[in-house]
């Protein structure tokens, strides 16, 4: 899932400031489930938002929504209504959410209620790590299915580097190193000879370096 | 095997003298007479000498500037390369520029982590990795081509390096990764500081049982301890060092201000363990802020007079 | 026993302190009150394993976000006792009490312009006891 935290209220207030009426719009997708921006979360920042602009001596009208999803124009659509109402928006969602709908709703400012941070997976509750970079040109095929791009502070291809410490990367103790993780798991695998391969110099036009990416499927496109 | 490059080092290694290099870091401003001065005080002592390229991510004057200060000096610069801070356009160009001032030695690292310098918010490019970076000059070098195809006129002719800590994680893949580093073009190699030997011993053993030292040459890295506290530090701070509790305690146990002459011993001791190590090619001192005892190092190791080639 | 606590005291009864939310305790703030005590089972003694921890955590979130919008967490606070013990539910009334006469009124009811503030002075305050 895309990983976001919550911005801090006092920033949101601050993107706030002069406002007379926002809408809290949340999303029911990864933000929901990494507890950043789902329903639960909208009420609460909107709650902190209506004490905060009361103390302030300001009338805001502070709205809640969350719909299935931020980065779909149809569940956008169901809002159209409602936004005629509200002078602005705090989206929860990640960033693709809150620049779709401010596509979607080119007079409105749309201004974060999240950090969007990356993909990634529940370690347990309340801890998430990352395990994709989306390169473009996925490589897990020979690393053991450990991603070096993500997971190596110097996204290393022919890894480990010197500073590789029982385990642990030489950023922090509570770091893995990727290059561990990658031999341990071709060593359970029985293929270890395959550390000695070169990796190729990577191609990183697939990956941000390339400019904005675009997938067109034609087989899908109405 | 005859020279592929005009670099003294090279020669000096084909030779089969044991090679001696140093090095030195570059001054946090831009006044040259620090690395003229460093380098008067080595220069007799050493074949070369290696430039840090801003080394703990600390931002320094770069080496390639540095390098062509000692070539003005007459002198046989290794010029370190880290891919950290540079895309594969700007490490090509500036191989080409260290190239134009006929500088024949390189040594190609991934370099540390930002974290540890004092940019620690900067990005970094990490395009490449330390061994694709030793593929490119070679393939700069013997192929005449840039990474792209295209030729290039009076290619660089560079005696390629890279670096091995036979000390860090995990050891069961560290010689497997300088047959890595061979494959990828590396001729010679300068290890982190050793101070556990035995354990640098197996590693040789290792390093042997697969023909790698014929292959490479292989420069035993060593660092003098100034003090005490340096030798705790290195143990506890330094990732990736291996400092055994023995010559931790052989530091402590010293008078403070002998502790300085009896860092200098343990150095010396190590190269004279070294020497006779099979496919030890030479040494690389790298004594940090402290170039005035270089020479001393190299004439109690046995190392002195240089050969002449 | 017939034990007397603090008469601006509202109890609402929920099944177990893991069903109060950040949000229900942030709605009572919204809505005036000057404090909020959280009344819960001894650790290690909930029916439900571990709903009061839950609470616990919560009660936290809570407290931080009162801090940032300057209602004050200190208005809001987790107590844990064994439901037969009265003294102690009583002691922790005083206390929430005593919290919340020094914190002083909650500023939204001075703030809200159109419903007027309510006149008496004294604490008004939530538990959510454990039943």
């Amino acid at each position: 899932m895309i990983v976001a935290e919550r911005k801090s209220i006092e920033e949101i207030v601050e993107q706030l400031a002069g406002v007379r009426s926002v809408l809290v719009l949340g999303c029911n997708e990864c933000v929901t489930v990494c507890e950043a921006g789902g329903k639960k979360e909208v009420g609460l920042l909107a709650s902190a938002l209506r004490m905060v602009f009361l103390q302030q001596g300001r009338e805001v009208n502070v709205g809640e929504r969350t719909i299935e999803r931020q980065c779909d124009t149809e569940y956008l659509e169901e809002v159209r209504d409602m936004m005629d109402s509200f002078e602005a928006v705090v989206s929860l969602a990640c960033g693709v959410g809150i620049q779709f709908t401010a596509e979607r709703y080119p007079s409105k400012p749309v201004y974060p209620g999240v950090n969007t941070c990356f993909m990634g997976a529940a370690l347990e509750r309340g801890v998430w790590a990352e395990r994709c970079q989306g390169c473009g040109s996925c490589i897990l095929a020979v690393t053991g299915a450990v991603c070096p791009i993500t997971r190596c502070a110097k996204r290393l291809l022919n890894g480990p580097c010197g500073g590789s410490t029982s385990g642990k990367c030489e950023i922090s103790k509570d770091v893995e190193c990727a290059w561990q993780l990658i031999i341990d798991r071709l060593k359970a695998l029985g293929r270890l000879e395959e550390y000695e391969r070169l990796s190729p110099i990577k191609d990183w036009s697939t990956d941000r370096a390339g400019g904005p990416r675009k997938i067109i499927r034609e087989d899908l496109r109405s | 095997m005859s020279p592929k490059t005009p670099s003294k080092l090279e020669k000096i290694l084909r030779a089969g003298h044991l090679a001696v290099t140093s090095e030195c870091g570059p001054p946090r401003g831009s006044d040259p007479s620090h690395i003229v001065h460093k380098a008067e005080l080595i220069k007799n002592h050493v074949d070369a000498i290696n430039i840090t390229d801003n080394q703990t991510s600390v931002c320094r004057l770069c080496s390639l500037a540095a390098c062509i200060r000692l070539k003005l000096m007459g002198l046989e610069p290794v010029l370190q390369m880290v891919v950290r801070d540079r895309n594969r356009i700007a490490l090509q160009s500036d191989i080409l520029g260290a190239a134009s001032f006929d500088i024949h030695n390189l040594l190609c690292l991934s370099g540390d982590h930002q974290r540890f310098g004092d940019n620690a918010q900067g990005q970094n490019v990490f395009d490449l990795d330390s061994m694709q970076l030793l593929q490119t000059v070679r393939r700069m070098r013997d192929e005449g081509k840039f990474l792209g195809g295209d030729p290039i006129q009076r290619p660089p002719a560079m005696f390629v390096g890279a670096a091995a800590n036979p000390f860090a994680d995990p050891f069961e893949i560290r010689v497997p990764r300088l047959a890595k580093k061979v494959a990828a073009g590396a001729e010679f190699i300068q290890t982190q500081c050793i101070y556990n030997l035995d354990k640098f011993e197996k590693w040789m053993t290792l390093v042997r049982d697969r023909g790698l030292h014929e292959k490479v040459f292989i420069l035993a890295g060593v660092t003098p301890f100034k003090s005490a506290g340096m030798a705790r530090y290195m143990k506890t701070k330094v990732p990736g060092m291996d400092v055994p509790d023995e010559v931790v305690k052989r530091m402590a146990g010293t008078p403070k201000d002998k502790q300085a002459e009896e860092g200098l011993a343990i150095c010396v001791e190590s190269i004279q363990r070294l020497k006779e190590v099979k496919g030890v090619a030479g040494f690389h001192i790298m004594a940090i802020e402290w170039e005035e005892r270089v020479p001393e190092i190299v004439e109690r190791g046995g190392l002195y007079p240089r050969p002449a080639v | 026993m017939r034990l007397g606590y603090p008469s601006s005291i509202r109890i609402i009864r929920v099944p177990c302190t893991g069903k109060v939310d950040v949000l229900h305790i942030l709605r009572c703030f919204e809505r005036g009150a000057d404090g909020v005590a959280v009344v819960g089972c001894r650790e290690g003694d909930c029916h439900y394993q571990s709903g009061n921890f839950r609470a616990k955590k919560r009660v936290e979130r809570a407290r931080q976000i009162l801090e940032q919008i300057g209602i004050g967490g200190d208005r809001v606070r987790m107590f844990n006792l064994s439901s037969s013990d009265a003294p102690m539910f009583v002691r922790f009334a005083q206390e929430i009490h005593a919290a919340v006469l020094s914190a002083g009124p909650n500023p939204i009811r001075a703030a809200r312009p159109a419903r007027g503030a309510p006149t008496e002075t004294a604490a008004r305050a939530m538990a959510a006891v454990n039943r």
